[in-house]
């Protein structure tokens, strides 16, 4: 470096102005490191200046929760009929009068949904869908988890039409008003999709109480981002033409709304409902916490009693639920965006919509059939199994045959890499983080972003929570590093080999629309609770966007430039190495990016399996209803991911910038 | 450079069509406080000025007139402003200065209701890359403006089918775009502008997305169209020899400005600037050059033949030449206003400039 630099200098300058400063950034933060007995307070908050934000939080819920009481209470009637209707319809019964004289109107017969899930699958892609989304609910009936996935569904079609809805308004205002969009809209939804989703059920737990309405609310609110996103950045995606066609035939402004840009924008729209469902989904299982019911409390439940086959049944029900889903709307999605193919128009209805006019007829006989015939009723006992005991034996046989060997790695990993880089963050000055972290952000940005970060790492020092805020970050951080580690290999290879991202590009389709609650379940299966668990899980969870970026990466270099590398003789490494690889770092670092984010969102989940961090805190609020306590850990979270969001991207858009 | 501009009289009786469109000096800026800018300078500023205050000049002091009925060409290379000019004059872009008039109103003063009421009766327009509506078929959008306006649905599809059956799309009624071909969606995209009956028709390049033989075909459809209908036509193109296929008039603008008006003969024949030469240099001259323009006065030698004034060269080169004796250039009347030599055709063809030819 210093040769270089002298031959140079000129041109490296401000390199070596940085360098220096960093080298006395980090020396100053060495000594207080070393120096912690005589400068506490930089390392340690003092406990006498923490900012009771925690508090004034609960006064303020308090406040709105015997005030407001009223509001909370109707929207939570307003919003329970649906809800009420579509528990009943799916998965309970409706039940008119009370008591034993009550006239029981039976829900949709099992087989009808089966068939209706086949039918929607083959109207929207096909036998081959058909038969996948179908399968998927019978076998979610054979398995016996019906009911509760029924539960789970009927949340989901209440939660999401009303996410759609608010997102597409939200997303409306946002498109006309640049000043709502700059000041409220982005900011608002940046802050919802980074505070964990156990911090959103605190507030909903103290507001609606412990019942699937606040559930539902918990689940709108965390599923609308992706909806007002996909509003805006569709109504911006319609061409200029049309836009100026609307003019031209005279449309007032809410015609051209309505029927000119919303209708052509309908591609990008599905791909929002595809998010806004896929999320609902993920949260719905979570809010099982809050009285949701369904799957997710089977999850939960067989959990909390280390039930490892329960848990497991419960979360591939979960899975092929997802799996339907994502399969379903991705493809009337596709459907949408291939656009529209001409047929003859025929009058009447069951001719122009014959797969729905069937699935509404078998839907109404097989339950009529239900009154007579218990078979179609509910799933016989007769024809379910169950696969408990078989994954328990599996584990059973795992733990006898392999404890050794997993127990040494266990601990192996613990005692040389866990508890000596926990030490360390835990141990780390507060006021050096907040110091080098600013740096950082003055370095990559500018002062604006440097006051930011400083700002939001400072917040957790000062509510108190630097301890845990640190612990997170360590458990996060190394998860992520791992999640790199593995993920941007295989995504070099997927680049490379269309063969092997044949087999790739599925698995990681799958693993991204399951709920972060099933990545859980195996890992805790082996290796039992604990921070090992957590980091597996969140590994498995986090690697995802790693692979998939840098696959994408790497394959969306111009094949021109390849080819201008190759005529001048680049052998394939070179190529490799000194072209594509340089052109496809910042969209790698935008990968690493949503690695690191989503890491972060599922080591909060992991609180459940024993981690001794904010997400625990976030936990021991939510059992204690203690809403302060838990919002202020939600934000800290929340303010984790947006530093590591801010600094990322402020270093991509360098990047980009260099590259031109 | 622009003073220029206004038309020389060629034929005394189209002069007289009443003015359909006019733009008065009409600026397009953009840059922070471009109103002040030309409002502080009276609508007056040269290139160098809007430069020099950070201004980026789209369209700039453009002045022309369009009459009833004729085809009026726009043609300019890509950012010469002359989309930004066709969108000033429906006010799809609001022009920073001057007057756009409507039969002698002043477009930009009306009323927001005014204007959709006059776009949705009396103007029509055809874009580019069409921008038919995805989500709806042939039949629903040619009839989407109708139903805007809030025509009930067997009013406006009995319509609807009457511009498919001019446009030659009978079958496709309830195709989609996309399963469309670029000449057949273009169709549409005609077929619905046309579907108001619109006084004004703009069309912005539409031919310029289709590959040349369906270009060719789009045009004679074009001028096939126009004998039934007579619309009053802005045609933007980019492409010289299709201005002069179809036009009665054609502007050329550069930078923002137009640099000349005229039909593509007196452009042929008068270039105003090197700019407009360069364009007009490979343009088949026989095909554009007149009678009128090679004609000279009768020297009492005997004549082969008679042609009218009009009469473009290519009509009658060949049985000139084989005749071998000039043609006198009669009037309506029958009486003789010039003689074409053969030479003179022959030099034409040949591309030779013997002194300037013309009147």
């Amino acid at each position: 470096m210093t040769v270089t630099a002298g031959a140079s200098e000129a041109k490296a300058r401000p390199v070596q102005i940085w360098l220096i400063v960093w080298a006395s950034a980090l020396a100053a933060v060495l000594v207080v490191f070393l120096l912690q007995d005589s400068l506490p307070w930089a390392v340690n908050y003092p406990a006498s200046a923490i900012v009771p934000v925690a508090d004034w939080v609960s006064a303020l819920m308090r406040w709105i929760k015997s005030n407001l009481s009223w509001l909370t209470r109707s929207i939570t009637a307003v919003l329970g009929v649906p809800l009420d209707f579509a528990l009943n319809l799916l998965a309970k019964n409706f039940k008119i009068g009370h008591g034993a004289d009550a006239y029981v109107l039976p829900r949709l017969s099992w087989v009808g949904v089966c068939a209706a899930a086949f039918l929607a699958g083959h109207a929207a892609g096909g036998r081959k869908l058909g038969m996948l989304v179908g399968g998927c609910f019978l076998y979610i009936a054979l398995f016996g988890q019906w009911t509760s996935a029924m539960l789970t569904l009927a949340l989901i079609s209440i939660a999401v039409p009303f996410c759609i809805v608010t997102g597409l308004f939200a997303g409306i205002w946002a498109w006309r008003k640049p000043w709502a969009e700059r000041l409220v809209v982005s900011p608002a939804l940046d802050l919802m999709q980074t505070i964990p989703t156990f911090a959103y059920l605190i507030p909903m737990l103290l507001l609606f109480g412990n019942s699937p309405v606040s559930a539902m609310i918990a689940t709108a609110i965390f599923a609308t981002p992706p909806m007002v996103r996909a509003t805006m950045l569709g109504l911006s995606r319609v061409p200029s033409e049309i836009d100026d066609f609307s003019e031209m035939a005279g449309c007032t402004a809410r015609q051209k709304l309505w029927r000119v840009l919303l209708p052509s924008a309908r591609p990008t729209l599905m791909v929002g409902v595809n998010q806004v469902i896929m999320l609902a989904l993920n949260m719905v299982i979570i809010a099982s916490m809050i009285g949701a019911g369904g799957l997710g409390y089977d999850v939960l439940l067989a959990l909390r009693a280390l039930k490892v086959g329960e848990a497991m049944e419960a979360g591939l029900a979960i899975v092929a639920l997802a799996i339907a889903l994502d399969r379903l709307s991705q493809a009337i999605a596709h459907k949408q965006a291939k656009g529209h193919v001409h047929r003859e128009v025929s009058p009447s209805f069951w001719r122009r919509y014959p797969n729905l006019t069937l699935a509404i007829a078998i839907l109404v006989i097989t339950t009529l059939l239900g009154l007579f015939v218990p078979a179609f009723a509910a799933v016989p006992k007769a024809i379910t199994f169950t696969t408990a005991p078989l994954w328990k034996a599996a584990v059973n046989w795992v733990t006898i045959n392999f404890f050794d060997t997993i127990e040494a790695f266990r601990v192996a990993l613990i005692l040389n890499v866990l508890n000596p880089l926990r030490a360390f963050c835990e141990g780390f000055p507060w006021l050096g983080a907040v110091f080098l972290l600013g740096l950082a952000g003055y370095q990559l940005s500018g002062l604006q972003l440097a006051a930011l970060v400083a700002a939001l790492t400072a917040f957790c020092a000062v509510t108190g929570l630097w301890e845990k805020t640190m612990a997170t970050v360590y458990l996060c951080g190394i998860s992520a590093f791992i999640a790199c580690l593995i993920g941007i290999p295989i995504g070099l290879m997927a680049s490379r080999s269309d063969r092997f991202e044949k087999i790739v590009a599925p698995v990681i389709d799958t693993l991204q629309v399951l709920p972060s609650f099933c990545f859980i379940i195996p890992v805790v299966m082996l290796f039992r609770v604990g921070d090992v668990t957590a980091m597996i899980a969140t590994v498995a969870f986090a690697v995802v966007p790693a692979i998939r970026y840098t696959n994408h990466g790497i394959r969306q270099v111009p094949p021109a430039l390849i080819e201008a590398a190759k005529v001048s003789g680049c052998t394939p490494r070179q190529t490799f190495f000194r072209v594509q690889l340089p052109l496809a770092l910042p969209e790698i670092m935008l990968g690493v990016n949503q690695t690191i984010l989503m890491a972060l969102a599922m080591i909060i989940i992991c609180a459940m399996v024993g981690t001794r961090d904010l997400g625990q805190e976030v936990f021991i609020a939510l059992s204690k209803a203690d809403s302060g306590r838990g919002i202020v850990a939600g934000l800290a979270i929340a303010f984790i991911g947006i530093v590591a969001d801010r600094l990322f991207n402020a270093w991509t858009a360098k990047a980009r910038a260099r590259l031109g | 450079m622009t003073d220029r501009t206004e038309q020389a009289p060629t034929q005394p009786g189209k002069d007289a069509r009443p003015i359909k469109l006019a733009c008065r000096n009409v600026w397009k800026l953009f840059g922070s406080n471009a109103a002040n800018f030309i409002r502080e300078r009276d609508g007056k500023a040269s290139m160098a000025d809007v430069t020099a205050a950070g201004l980026v000049g789209a369209v700039r002091a453009v002045d022309l007139e369009i009459r009833q009925g004729e085809i009026f060409i726009i043609m300019g290379l890509s950012g010469s402003g002359k989309s930004t000019l066709v969108r000033c004059m429906s006010r799809l872009v609001e022009p920073t200065h001057g007057k756009v008039e409507f039969e002698g109103k002043d477009l930009l003063k009306i009323s927001d209701a005014a204007l959709i009421e006059l776009r949705r009766h009396r103007m029509g327009m055809v874009f580019q890359n069409f921008a038919l509506l995805p989500h709806l078929n042939v039949l629903e959008n040619i009839a989407f403006p109708l139903s805007i306006q809030g025509q009930d649905r067997p009013t406006r599809e009995a319509r609807a089918r009457e511009v498919i059956e001019l446009v030659g799309l009978r079958g496709r009624e309830h195709f989609y775009p996309r399963e469309l071909s670029g000449g057949q969606q273009q169709r549409v995209g005609i077929a619905r502008s046309l579907a108001t009956k619109p006084e004004i028709w703009f069309l912005d390049e539409p031919f310029s997305a289709l590959d040349p033989l369906i270009r060719r075909e789009m045009q004679d459809e074009l001028m096939r169209l126009q004998t039934m209908l007579h619309k009053t036509i802005v045609f933007i193109t980019h492409d010289f020899d299709e201005a002069i296929r179809l036009a009665d008039r054609i502007a050329i603008m550069k930078d923002g400005e137009v640099i000349q008006i005229g039909t593509p003969e007196e452009l042929v024949v008068n270039p105003a600037t090197d700019y407009v030469a360069e364009f007009t240099r490979d343009v088949d001259r026989a095909k554009v050059i007149s009678a009128r323009s090679l004609m000279r006065a009768c020297d009492g030698a005997e004549h082969g033949g008679t042609v009218a004034p009009d009469a473009k060269i290519a009509s009658f080169s060949a049985s000139i030449v084989s005749a071998g004796k000039p043609f006198a250039v009669v009037n309506g009347t029958g009486k003789p206003i010039g003689e074409v030599t053969p030479q003179a055709v022959i030099d034409l063809l040949a591309g030779i400039d013997r002194s300037r030819v013309g009147a």
